[in-house]
């Protein structure tokens, strides 16, 4: 029975580790590996620390991940303010009749692609776009206005595609609130805000927090949105690093970046944990 | 009963097997939107019965693609001549043509000798010219009259009507409307790097005036179509689409040289089906093809008989936009030594943060 058991849970783990091993852990080795080497003018590969340094060094690349993280920062929270409203409104307010439905309607945008979404963005924004039209021919405006490739059009596209990613774990989080709290509080007296800060907000801590890590990788991880919408201004980090693989040709610097992402943006969550005193382990459970 | 069933599959399984191995091997072409017409692959495949995969791409990524497969994946592809030396010493990703196998003789003999001359490393060619053209500006001449030479991409004139690559050849481009030789300084990094630092603050200056830095040359001839942008940089063929479609918008050769560009074929170090990929070169350089082609993409091929196929509409954008002095002044672009995009990708990066 005992080596029964062991050997199906070797032969079903197998894949699984397998996968991990050759598709993540490997590559990933290499690019750390790659990430110290240099190639030198007369064309040799040495072992160095320089593309570590060199983030450090130049202002524009510590610049842009700050910007990066900042702009990350304000999308989790603009995130969190609109989402929080609508989850308790599907959980707690609307029959259950109606929530499916609801969660349809969030769902629904995301069976296209994120691309896909942009671009439909770009066509209602654009100066010769749809929102424009409408604006001119009722007479709101003179002269169509340019509203892509503005730091704010960029930041509504990625709250736009992270919304999803906060809802989910809120509605999990706010169904398993009593309902018998609330109405108890209302009977002692409680006003909505008390209601609210003491009893709603405690409770969904968890899955505020979850929500939030998950929306903060995905729009510090973000290439494409931030690059289609933000236009001129909108150096993101994703960006550099693709921009020194494939334009400037220099794989060290490239993987030194990732690298760099990955520790730099592992130390915002943890500080953001520390601060909310959640525990990694609670929170993605 | 289960026999039964073992056999049938075992059937069915054999068959596949047969079916595989007789069928063509696919031809993987990693190329340039519209560089493959589906109305030529079409063609090809009736005629060969090899069915064409086609991967769009550019410069850049066509390297990257290739140099983290060191030449797999892929059987053919058309970088442009100037990126093929220095990326083949250094990252070994294509394999020698074997010019025997190709019809030279349907090749613009100069171009075909310049691009085997600008390909050669130790003492072997790895590219055919394909196609060429040149990068200028695209410009609305109703609303830009006078928009002439790179410089008016830096105009307060057309503030907010501006739209170009942040890529190299805006760069080069810029360089030489600010008076300097950047080919001439390809060997000299230190003096290079000088020269790109000098034209990435003209462009730092000179950013609020931009609309957007294009990425997609479709999105552009849309922007320019809807009168959004007045001033691009961008290829001739895209200008004279457009010309088309609208004759106020026009290409110019800009006063201080449009940048001539031969892209090529070239064959991945691992290509699979060098036999089909020979095919596919020998059928596209055909007159009757290569004519096609131009007639749908505007770009001159160099493929010798084609210009006598060509609609006289499409000859007649050449002659249009290019009196005599300004096709003396073509800059080819030379091959690109190694370590220069590195120089060219900082500055690229702090005219994008660049507030």
């Amino acid at each position: 029975m005992k080596t029964s058991l062991r050997w199906s849970l070797f032969f079903f783990l197998t894949p699984v580790l397998l996968w991990l091993f050759l598709l993540i852990v490997l590559p990933h080795i290499d690019l750390l590996i790659m990430s110290f080497r240099m190639d030198t003018d007369d064309g040799k590969t040495i072992w160095t620390l320089s593309n570590y340094l060199n983030f450090f060094h130049e202002p524009i690349y510590w610049l842009t991940f700050v910007r990066t993280a900042v702009y990350s920062i304000i999308v989790t929270l603009l995130t969190l303010v609109i989402t929080f409203p609508l989850a308790f409104y599907i959980t707690k307010v609307v029959g259950l009749r109606f929530q499916g439905f609801f969660m349809t309607i969030i769902l629904m945008p995301f069976w296209v692609s994120e691309l896909v979404r942009v671009y439909g963005w770009m066509i209602l924004l654009r100066e010769s776009g749809v929102i424009n039209h409408f604006l001119l021919k009722f007479g709101l405006l003179r002269h169509p206005v340019e509203m892509l490739y503005h730091d704010s059009t960029m930041i509504m596209g990625l709250v736009y595609t992270s919304m999803l990613f906060m809802v989910v774990p809120l509605i999990s989080v706010l169904e398993s609130l009593d309902d018998g709290l609330i109405e108890a509080a209302y009977d002692l007296g409680a006003n909505m805000w008390h209601i609210l800060f003491k009893i709603i907000i405690p409770h969904a801590v968890p899955g505020i927090v979850s929500g939030c890590i998950v929306v903060f990788m995905l729009t510090l991880g973000n290439y494409l949105t931030p690059n289609l919408m933000g236009g001129k201004n909108s150096l993101w980090f994703t960006e550099q690093i693709y921009n020194e693989f494939i334009a400037s040709f220099n794989w060290n610097q490239g993987a030194a970046f990732g690298f760099l992402l990955l520790v730099l943006s592992s130390l915002v969550i943890w500080a953001g944990l520390k601060m909310s005193g959640q525990k990694l382990s609670q929170v993605v459970q | 009963m289960n026999k039964k069933i073992l056999l049938i599959l075992l059937v069915l399984a054999t068959f596949t097997v047969v079916s595989v191995a007789s069928a063509a091997q696919p031809l993987r072409l990693l190329t340039w939107k519209g560089y493959a017409h589906k109305e030529l692959i079409d063609k090809f495949t009736k005629q060969t019965g090899i069915e064409v995969r086609v991967t769009y791409t550019n410069n850049e990524e066509m390297i990257a693609k290739l140099r983290a497969t060191r030449g797999a994946g892929f059987d053919l592809a058309q970088p442009s001549q100037d990126r093929i030396s220095s990326v083949q010493k250094k990252y070994h990703i294509y394999q020698p043509m074997d010019y025997s196998k190709i019809k030279t003789g349907e090749f613009i003999a100069s171009m075909l000798a310049a691009v085997k001359k600008n390909t050669l490393v130790d003492g072997k060619s790895y590219a055919v010219p394909f196609c060429w053209g040149t990068s200028g500006l695209v410009v609305n001449k109703k609303m830009a009259p006078d928009a002439k030479d790179y410089t008016d991409l830096l105009n307060k004139k057309y503030a907010g009507r501006i739209s170009y690559r942040l890529k190299r050849p805006t760069l080069i481009a810029l360089a030489f409307a600010l008076g300097d030789n950047p080919f001439a300084k390809y060997s000299d990094a230190a003096a290079y790097k000088a020269l790109m630092e000098k034209v990435g603050a003209a462009m730092i200056k000179a950013k609020p005036l931009v609309k957007n830095y294009w990425t997609n040359g479709d999105a552009l001839l849309q922007s320019m179509r809807s009168g959004e942008v007045w001033v691009a940089m961008a290829w001739d063929g895209g200008g004279w689409k457009l010309h088309k479609e609208n004759p106020d918008i026009d290409f110019v050769a800009p006063k201080s040289g449009a940048l001539g560009w031969i892209d090529t074929f070239a064959l991945p170090a691992k290509s699979k089906n060098v036999a089909g990929a020979y095919k596919w070169i020998n059928f596209v350089m055909q007159p009757e093809n290569a004519a096609i082609f131009t007639n749908l993409e505007k770009y001159a091929t160099a493929s010798k008989g084609a210009i006598d196929k060509v609609d006289p509409a499409v000859k007649a954008n050449f002659k249009r936009c290019f009196p005599k002095t300004a096709v003396d002044n073509i800059k080819w672009y030379p091959p690109v030594p190694a370590r220069l995009e590195a120089i060219e990708g900082k500055i690229l990066d702090k005219v994008k943060a660049a507030r």
